[in-house]
């Protein structure tokens, strides 16, 4: 794992790694808003994807307890349902604000930018409200975030944020369209793309002059989103909207890995915000077909491979979706074009499963068909494909195993 | 021409070596436990153990099987000597049409040779991804606890 | 081994006897025969002794593994005083046991039980009173144990040795002496499955393992959607495809035939790539409308007392389209040998099956043979039986070969013809002392059997160059019903009219699924009973119980409440708990069932954690039998209400997988499920298999509304629904 990855995860420690936030002078805010506040804020929950990283594994959604592994140790997500004692129920909505706009808690506490607050910083007051009317109206859980087991220079937060943190409004440009204003909004603020689709630098901070051209998020690949875009089939605005609201757009890839969580977050968002950040996200793409770079398959790993796809691949990936069993050319899948093969690993291993109550397209899972090994030379084989640069096969399918899929 | 070791025993076969596993198991070599149920690597009808590793043999071609040591429930037991999967899916009854229960039953075995103590949490993740349409799950579960005991009991 | 060999040539090895086909059901007194013998009376079409004292005992049902084989083995043995084992039962087959039609609506213990219980009483009689004669001893003194019959003073003689002669040829008499339930061996006793060690250990269980010399595999391509016309097939690339045998078209129905069955897969998908379609059609996807906006037939099927007021209270339930969903694709065995056709399938009905598949062959019946092997559960009309028709086609196509067919798993998904969507609608009035005064309820829906018998019911028979008509659809009268099944409330109600409003046209191909109607009408009817309890103050038990005259209602009711703690239980946020009860078709089995659910608002998800139900199916003949049954009904409903709907688009059924169409997996399965089995003993079988799925629908729904003060009342209530509904309210 990157170093940058790590500060960046690190931030989400912080609420516990200080001391408890003193309450005095917060009062308690309002538990009863609006419904269209309350059902603005639901929407905006959705774009932001708030509730994965809150949310532990079967756990109640916003309780919190999501562990994140890195090397110094674990980080969990916190509990922002309105309980009092474990929750965000003694909040202010000032303290909610500074939280989102500035990155601190409600005693003057550093939070770590892997809470997206140098995005968040952005929002709107309006939206701010609407998510705190939101939140506040959940179901109070009580239930303790795990303790961290990380210990971190709170310093550095200071120096980040004097860095990274660029407090205002989002970009706006009058000079297009309501919709790829608001794309840009939400994009930028809320729904962060730039967090994982943004390569970050060794503070953890985002290269701002290669915004969206592709980052890497727990162990798996965000493909570039601007004109750098690795799809081998160009994104439109109505194949983009489709995929965020679905996870399935025709000629493109299944959504997968962390994506997962965010599209079935986008598939309860308003349309017309879906739509927003298609226009804006498509529009930056290009817009000529991917020329794939199709090289032979040369050495006898590769050509082991072949066999390997031959008898687990080709009879569904040969045929197309609209075949019985039938699933995507692997010439249009993104997996084979982006620069590691991270994602490719994940997806041979785990398939792409639907969550048994939702109804999905769906890879089987080759956890245990393939060995190591012939998942190597099925790598060796597949990156002929798209002729894309995978060195260290060997050491990419070790390193993928540890890290969670 | 392949040869599989299925049960420690060897078998030369000689098919397209991108035949799934499942067909080669019902057609060339006889044995009947493992079951086609979607050949999508969905239902986990067809579940082998192959290595230790509970896979799906739908989708899982002879040609990267060479050399592997492949069990299916034919080498669990008899129906004169049942394995202690085989005796505690007989002894709880956990069966209805039992067309699933094959797979379920390597999926326990990949299980409980790792870990013969599993807790109902951890049976049930670990036979998560088979599906019974009988509903016959509460029994599963309860085969698999038991089989757990039978073997760790060994 | 040995087990396979037997069962593949188990269908050659045909004992010559003929069923006595008479014409009459009843003795001579006029007396009614008890269960099936009333269609075949003839005591050794049930029942056959050898000289050797082998007993063998022939059932018209199927095993579809209900553990009826073993029920009816453990009824036969108890009355013929033999050992459990000394019985070998022979389930459906047209040559060899009787036409006790389908093995469906939980009647199998009924017919066949009541048959085999009364038929193997009067052949132990029989025994005694030959012994009687050759004994020189009254009969009153002999008893029959282990196999032959015993004198006071300790001679005995074998029933091998007994039944010389036609002892069993003779008719069914209305009333035997059973044997007195003090000294009962094996009825009664939680008998171990006989097919089970079988199935876990590889043996041959499943017409899917039938292998015979010489067997080829054939596959199927099916049109994309419902009368969809095939433009083009280009057959030339899968004739030229290693193993293949044939290419077979016949109109629309189009096979490939390949000697090993991947060579079969591998052509089929290569031939489904050649073909062109012209366009059939699907339905609109808001089905329900639709639905209503055709034409129906109503009937006032309850109409009682007399309406006062307008209805004060109204809800309206809907249910999409289930499907069947075996774990195993469908399969059959086709035979055409020496004139004549031989068909092993896991169809329910053996001989309805055989008329559908003559007049698909065009063949006269007596030349067709049906087997029925095991499939994978079916739960009521699946494909089983198209293919029996496919392999029947395909089967004279090669004579003396056997070809095996087996449907791919998107062609079962999109073919199986579904439980029917419908759409119900109750009304009602309270008094002022809390009880029901008044009560309408309206049923929409298609037919839900459109089971073989005719060629046209069979998806061959539809879709070769001259398709067969199949016949019309047509209700099930009350009082088992069809889609009406269960429509009449079973609690005392001054006013009660019920409309069955039944809708010939089908969007989409329907059938049997377990409990017909009675699934969605006891959920409307039961999830109405409670939102009436809310209206009335009333607790949920307490007010069904009001109602309820029934003392057999009334205890199973008791039983779960008692068993869940309904009176005790404590909620913790978040926690719901929901009852609900029924009595199958209103004449068959009685069960009630409580159960905890968590709901998380937020997702949607429910977690299903303690049930408590309870059975009442008469007399219990195997108790495990009956909680094994239970405990799939109850988690299949589970399934069917939290999770499943069928779904299509424009151009297809989308719903062709499990990934399309999820079900219920290990971790949302019950936390706990306990089922009560009430033994009524003496009194008459009722049927087990269907009992639980309508209670435990609106069990659940009863308990979400419970968690979350919100009613839902379309299923399914899967996450997304649950969560939407949540948020709008
Ligand atoms: S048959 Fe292999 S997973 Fe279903
Ligand atoms: S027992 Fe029938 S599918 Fe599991």
């Amino acid at each position: 794992m990157q170093w940058s990855r790590v500060i960046a995860l690190l931030a989400l420690a912080c609420a516990s790694c200080t001391a408890p936030a003193p309450m005095e002078g917060h009062a308690p805010g309002p538990r009863t808003f609006p419904a269209s506040d309350i059902a603005k804020g639901a929407n905006l929950a959705a774009l932001g994807n708030c509730v994965t990283c809150h949310t532990a594994p079967g756990g109640k959604p916003f309780a919190g307890g999501y562990a994140l592994k890195t090397p110094f140790g674990t980080v969990h997500g916190t509990n922002i349902t309105p309980d009092e004692a474990t929750g965000i129920g003694r909040w202010s909505e000032e303290d909610f604000r500074r939280a989102l706009r500035e990155g601190l808690n409600p005693a003057g506490h550093h939070y770590y930018p892997a809470f997206p607050y140098a995005y968040f910083t952005h929002l709107t007051d309006e939206d701010i409200h609407a998510l705190y009317a939101f939140v506040m109206t959940r179901e109070a859980v009580h239930a303790e975030t795990p303790a961290n087991t990380v210990v971190v220079p709170r310093f550095a937060v200071a120096i980040w944020n004097a860095r990274y943190l660029h407090p205002g409004p989002a970009r706006s440009d009058p000079a297009r369209d309501a919709s790829w204003n608001r794309g840009a909004y939400l994009a930028d603020s809320l729904a962060h793309c730039s967090d994982c689709h943004t390569p970050r630098d060794k503070l953890g901070g985002e290269k701002s002059a290669e915004y969206l051209s592709g980052g890497d998020v727990d162990g798996w690949h965000a493909p570039a989103l601007n004109e750098h875009s690795p799809s081998p089939v160009p994104w439109n605005v109505e194949a983009l909207e489709t995929y965020l609201a679905t996870g399935l757009a025709d000629h493109h890839a299944i959504s997968a890995g962390p994506m997962r969580g965010v599209v079935d977050n986008l598939g309860r968002a308003s349309h017309g915000d879906v739509h927003a950040l298609a226009v804006y996200i498509a529009g930056m793409e290009r817009s000529s077909p991917h020329r794939a770079r199709g090289s032979e398959a040369a050495d006898s790993s590769a050509q082991r491979g072949k066999q390997v796809y031959a008898g687990a691949c080709a009879d569904c990936h040969t045929r197309g979706r609209s075949a019985d069993g039938g699933a995507l050319p692997l010439e249009e899948a993104i997996a084979l074009a982006i620069p590691t093969p991270s994602n490719l690993i994940h997806i041979v291993r785990d398939g792409i499963v639907p969550r048994e109550d939702r109804a999905q397209p769906w890879m089987p899972a080759f956890r245990g068909a393939l060995t190591d090994e012939q998942l190597v030379d099925l790598l060796a084989y597949l990156r002929t494909i798209d002729g894309v640069e995978w060195n260290d096969l060997n050491e990419q399918v070790r390193k993928a195993d540890k890290e969670p899929g | 021409m392949i040869t599989l070791e299925v049960n420690g025993h060897r078998h030369d076969v000689d098919v397209d070596p991108s035949t799934p596993l499942l067909y080669v198991l019902r057609g060339e070599l006889a044995l009947n436990a493992a079951k086609f149920g979607c050949g999508l690597g969905q239902c986990g009808s067809c579940t082998v153990m192959v290595d230790g590793e509970a896979i799906y043999s739908c989708i899982t071609p002879v040609s990267t099987l060479a050399g592997r040591r492949i069990t299916t429930v034919e080498g669990l037991g008899t129906v004169d000597k049942p394995g202690p999967v085989q005796r505690a899916f007989i002894e709880e009854q956990a069966a209805q049409c039992g067309y699933c229960i094959p797979g379920m039953m390597m999926r326990a075995q990949a299980l409980l040779e790792k870990n013969p103590g599993a807790s109902e949490d951890e049976i049930r993740k670990a036979l998560e991804p088979n599906l019974c349409r009988c509903g016959t799950h509460m029994r599963i579960l309860r085969a698999v606890a038991r089989a757990g005991k039978l073997m760790g009991a060994k | 081994m040995r087990r396979r060999e037997f069962l593949a040539t188990g269908g050659a090895l045909v004992i010559a006897f003929s069923i006595p086909r008479a014409a009459w059901a009843q003795d001579a007194e006029g007396a009614k025969l008890p269960g099936s013998l009333g269609k075949t009376p003839m005591l050794d079409s049930w029942i056959r002794i050898g000289t050797d004292g082998s007993i063998t005992v022939f059932t018209g049902k199927c095993e579809l593994g209900q553990g009826v084989r073993t029920a009816l083995q453990q009824v036969a043995a108890e009355q013929l005083a033999v050992a459990f084992d000394r019985v070998t039962m022979v389930t459906a087959d047209t040559e060899r046991t009787p036409d006790e039609g389908f093995t469906s609506g939980s009647n199998s213990m009924k017919d066949s039980g009541t048959a085999i219980l009364n038929a193997a009483a009067q052949a132990r009689e029989l025994l005694i009173a030959e012994a009687a004669k050759r004994l020189a001893v009254p009969s009153t003194q002999l008893v029959a144990r282990d196999g032959s019959i015993v004198a006071p003073d300790g001679r005995r003689v074998a029933y091998g040795e007994l039944v010389e002669g036609q002892l069993l040829h003779v008719n069914a008499q209305p009333h035997s002496t059973l044997i007195d339930r003090a000294s009962r061996r094996v009825m009664g006793k939680p008998v171990q499955r006989v097919d089970i060690p079988g199935k876990v250990t590889g043996g041959v269980a499943y017409v899917q393992d039938l292998r015979l010399p010489g067997m080829v595999h054939a596959r199927v391509v099916r049109p994309p959607q419902p009368g969809a016309k095939l433009r083009s097939l280009d057959a030339s690339a899968a004739r030229a495809m290693p193993g293949v045998v044939d290419v077979v078209r016949d109109g629309n129905f189009v096979a490939v035939i390949a000697r090993s069955e991947f060579e079969a897969v591998r052509a089929m998908r290569a031939l489904s790539d050649s073909a062109t379609w012209d366009d059939g059609s699907l339905p609109p996807q808001e089905i329900h409308a639709h639905l209503l906006g055709l034409a129906s037939k109503d009937t006032v099927i309850a109409d009682r007392g007399t309406a006062t007021s307008p209805a004060q209270y109204e809800s309206t339930y809907h249910r999409p389209y289930h499907m069947h969903g075996a774990i195993g694709p469908s399969c059959a065995v086709g035979l055409l040998q020496d004139g004549k056709l031989t068909v092993w399938t896991h169809t329910q009905g053996v001989y309805p099956l055989r008329a559908a598949i003559a007049e698909l062959v065009k063949m006269p019946p007596d030349k067709v043979h049906c087997i029925h092997m095991e499939g994978s559960g079916c739960y009521g009309h699946n494909g089983a039986d198209d293919a029996g028709g496919d392999a029947a086609l395909l089967a004279v196509t090669h004579p003396g070969r056997p070809v095996r067919v087996q449907h791919m798993r998107e062609q079962e998904h999109s073919w199986e013809p579904y439980g029917p969507a419908m759409v119900t609608k109750a009304r009602a009035s309270l008094g002022a002392d809390g009880r029901i005064v008044s009560w309408e309820f309206d049923v929409w829906s298609n037919t839900h059997s459109t089971r073989p018998g005719k060629a046209g019911n069979l998806a061959a028979g539809m879709l070769v160059a001259s398709p067969f008509a199949a016949s019309p659809p047509g209700t099930i009268p009350q009082p088992e019903g069809g889609g009406d099944r269960n429509s009449i409330p079973l609690y005392s109600v001054p006013r009660v009219k019920v409309t069955s409003r039944f809708i010939p046209e089908m969007p989409l191909r329907v059938s049997a699924l377990r409990g017909l109607g009675a699934y969605m009408n006891v959920f409307s009817i039961e999830s109405f009973m409670d939102e009436l309890a809310v209206a009335a103050k009333a607790d949920p038990v307490g007010f069904r119980l009001r109602h309820l005259d029934d003392p057999r209602a009334v205890s199973v009711v008791q039983a779960v409440a008692e068993r869940f703690g309904w009176s005790t239980w404590q909620r913790e946020p978040g926690h719901g708990r929901g009852f609900a009860f029924a009595r199958y078709k209103n004449l068959a089995a009685y069960f009630a069932i409580a159960m905890d659910v968590e709901v998380t608002r937020e997702s949607g998800e429910i977690r299903v954690g303690r049930v408590c139900c309870a059975i009442d199916s008469g007399e219990a003949v195997n108790p495990d039998g009956i909680r094994n049954q239970t405990e799939g009904g109850v988690v299949q409903s589970l399934s069917w209400t939290m999770l499943e709907a069928v779904t299509w688009d424009a151009k297809r059924i989308t719903s062709r997988d499990w990934g399309r169409y999820p079900v219920i997996r290990f971790q949302h399965v019950p936390r706990s499920l306990d089922v009560q089995v009430i033994d009524r003993p003496g009194e008459p079988f009722l049927g087990t298999g269907e009992a639980a799925q309508g209670p435990t629908a609106a069990a659940l729904a009863n308990a979400v509304a419970d968690a979350t003060g919100v009613r839902i009342r379309d299923i399914p209530l899967n996450p997304a629904r649950v969560a939407a509904t949540l948020r709008r309210v």
